[in-house]
């Protein structure tokens, strides 16, 4: 059984705010869900599957089922960070697919901003009882930056890729991020500007990194009797998978991430492979997360991410591998500092032919989203979902 | 030029799992895990294998020498630090600091050894120093 064809992407919503000081969190994730809903031409009363991870209020699901006067009878909350939305889309389809519910709401939000949490360069504990992990990492300091910085760190050990060639991805998402109002950062930068930013942590420099917003998204994913129905483009599921990469008991390879796991997982179901891809939303928290999940996803060898990346062949019009239209994590934002839901959004707007005209991929048919959630250089969780315009 | 500036660790939680590990610390013993079964050694330390899942596992005491696999200085702290995963001569890469070195001298590959430092109120930490 697969969950190809199974499910259409029905509805999107992304929260314009990027910095969310007067609205609660609750709040955010009603309004985004309300805004997909309406996307969609749905209601409330239609849903009856709800997914949502860790950034929602409450335990699991069940404060905003109530807060928002839900009656699903499916529900689910896997949390793999930032790439919990990508597993949602798989999931809710797999749950369409046994019946089990037709209309299914996904909603992230979060305040980061506006509650002043320093993201990426403190070290955090979780609190309550530690993880197994816990007691050999964190003492030593390990934070989002530095753990990403040391994936990068190796990667240009071992396959001599460069610092410019990282901030070529961040100068393709500003090329893309000027076009689009809410982007937080709406300047095109420069390779130069990347490499002379201050350095965070070796060998990431400011710029390196994504930015920090408040706001979220939501998505409703339904059956196809459901998607036949109404009146959007079609964009359906042909392919998913997951994955989650550790230390491995001290094996540890910082050199790749389980997209190698996830994306060749989505490829095989859904039948096509990294070249009949006309877009791609690729999680950007950090440059040299791109450039890994681009190589594992099989757009490059092992290696030689660096080459793919460079001198513009991620900006769409004139590269070859149009990328995170919309500005991405990188530019435009990062919601609850968990990025997976608005690389899907993006990637429907593609395939819809609603993205911004100047970045409008020309007849994107087919286009592929991925995310990583947790570190990088710790442990952490892939998802890939490949979309279809039909 | 030598980092000589202090920061502040924070104590790891010890369990019973893990008590032997950081008594052996403040003894200045680096351990680590390996399995009879299949006779991998991991870290971090478990009682049962993460490799063959067998509970046949036993501490065994490792050289302290071992390579730098990658690190980070983390500059935008209060006191810069350098994370990093060292290679153990005996094979398992753990998570620590290289420390009372230059930070930007260091390289992947570069020999090191183990140092003990002290944490507010726990067992010291295992880190690394240049060779």
């Amino acid at each position: 059984m697969s969950i190809k064809g199974k499910a259409y992407i029905a509805g999107i919503y992304e929260h314009p705010t990027r910095l969310a000081t007067d609205i609660s969190l609750a709040q955010i994730h009603a309004q985004v869900a309300k805004g997909a809903l309406d996307d969609a031409g749905l209601s409330k009363d239609d849903v009856d599957g709800y997914f949502c991870a860790g950034d929602a209020p409450g335990l699991g699901p069940m404060s905003m089922v109530e807060y928002m006067g839900l009656k699903p009878r499916h529900v689910d909350s896997t949390d793999t960070g930032g790439s919990s939305y990508l597993l949602h889309v798989a999931h809710a389809a797999e749950a369409i697919a046994m019946g089990k519910c037709k209309v299914a709401l996904i909603t992230l939000a979060g305040r980061p901003r506006a509650e002043g949490m320093a993201t990426g360069t403190v070290p955090r504990s979780r609190g309550g009882t530690p993880t197994p992990d816990e007691p050999f990492e964190f003492p030593y300091g390990p934070t989002v930056v530095n753990m990403y910085a040391m994936c990068a760190m190796r990667h240009m050990h071992e396959f001599g890729t460069t610092a410019e060639q990282l901030a070529w991805i961040k100068v393709a998402a500003s090329h893309h991020a000027q076009y689009n109002e809410h982007a937080l950062l709406r300047d095109v930068v420069t390779v130069e500007q990347v490499i002379n930013s201050p350095m965070i942590s070796d060998p990431l420099h400011r710029l390196d990194c994504c930015v920090i917003t408040d706001g979220g998204g939501a998505m409703v994913v339904v059956a196809p009797e459901i998607a036949a129905k109404l009146k959007r483009p079609k964009v359906k599921l042909i392919g998913a998978g997951e994955f989650v990469k550790t230390q491995m008991g001290g094996k540890v390879d910082l050199t790749y991430s389980g997209a190698r796991f996830s994306g060749a997982t989505a490829f095989a179901e859904a039948g096509v492979k990294p070249s009949d891809m006309k877009y791609v939303s690729i999680y950007d928290s950090f440059t040299i997360t791109v450039l890994m999940q681009l190589e594992d996803l099989g757009f490059a060898e092992k290696g030689k991410g660096g080459k793919l990346v460079a001198d513009g062949n991620l900006i769409s019009g004139t590269g070859k591998l149009p990328f995170n239209t919309d500005g991405g994590g990188l530019c435009s934002n990062h919601p609850a500092n968990r990025g997976g839901l608005t690389k899907v959004l993006e990637a429907v707007r593609q395939l819809r032919g609603e993205a911004h005209p100047k970045v409008q991929v020309k007849n994107c048919d087919l286009a592929l989203a991925h995310g990583t959630g947790g570190s990088l250089g710790l442990r952490h969780g892939s998802g890939t979902v490949i979309l279809e315009r039909e | 030029m030598a980092d000589t500036k202090e920061r502040k660790l924070p104590a790891p939680s010890v369990s019973a799992e893990t008590q032997a590990y950081w008594d052996a610390a403040a003894k200045g013993k680096l351990l680590v895990r390996k399995c009879t079964s299949c006779g991998e050694l991991h870290h971090y330390p478990r009682t049962i294998c993460p490799f063959c899942f067998s509970d046949k596992t036993e501490w065994i005491e490792a050289s302290g020498k071992g390579t730098i696999y990658s690190y980070s200085v983390m500059r935008r702290a209060p006191v810069p630090y350098a994370m990093a995963y060292v290679t153990l001569a005996e094979g398992p890469r753990m998570v620590t600091n290289i420390v009372d070195c230059d930070f930007n001298k260091l390289k992947c590959e570069q020999p090191v050894k183990v140092v003990f430092k002290p944490t507010d109120g726990g067992p010291p930490l295992p880190m690394f120093t240049p060779a």
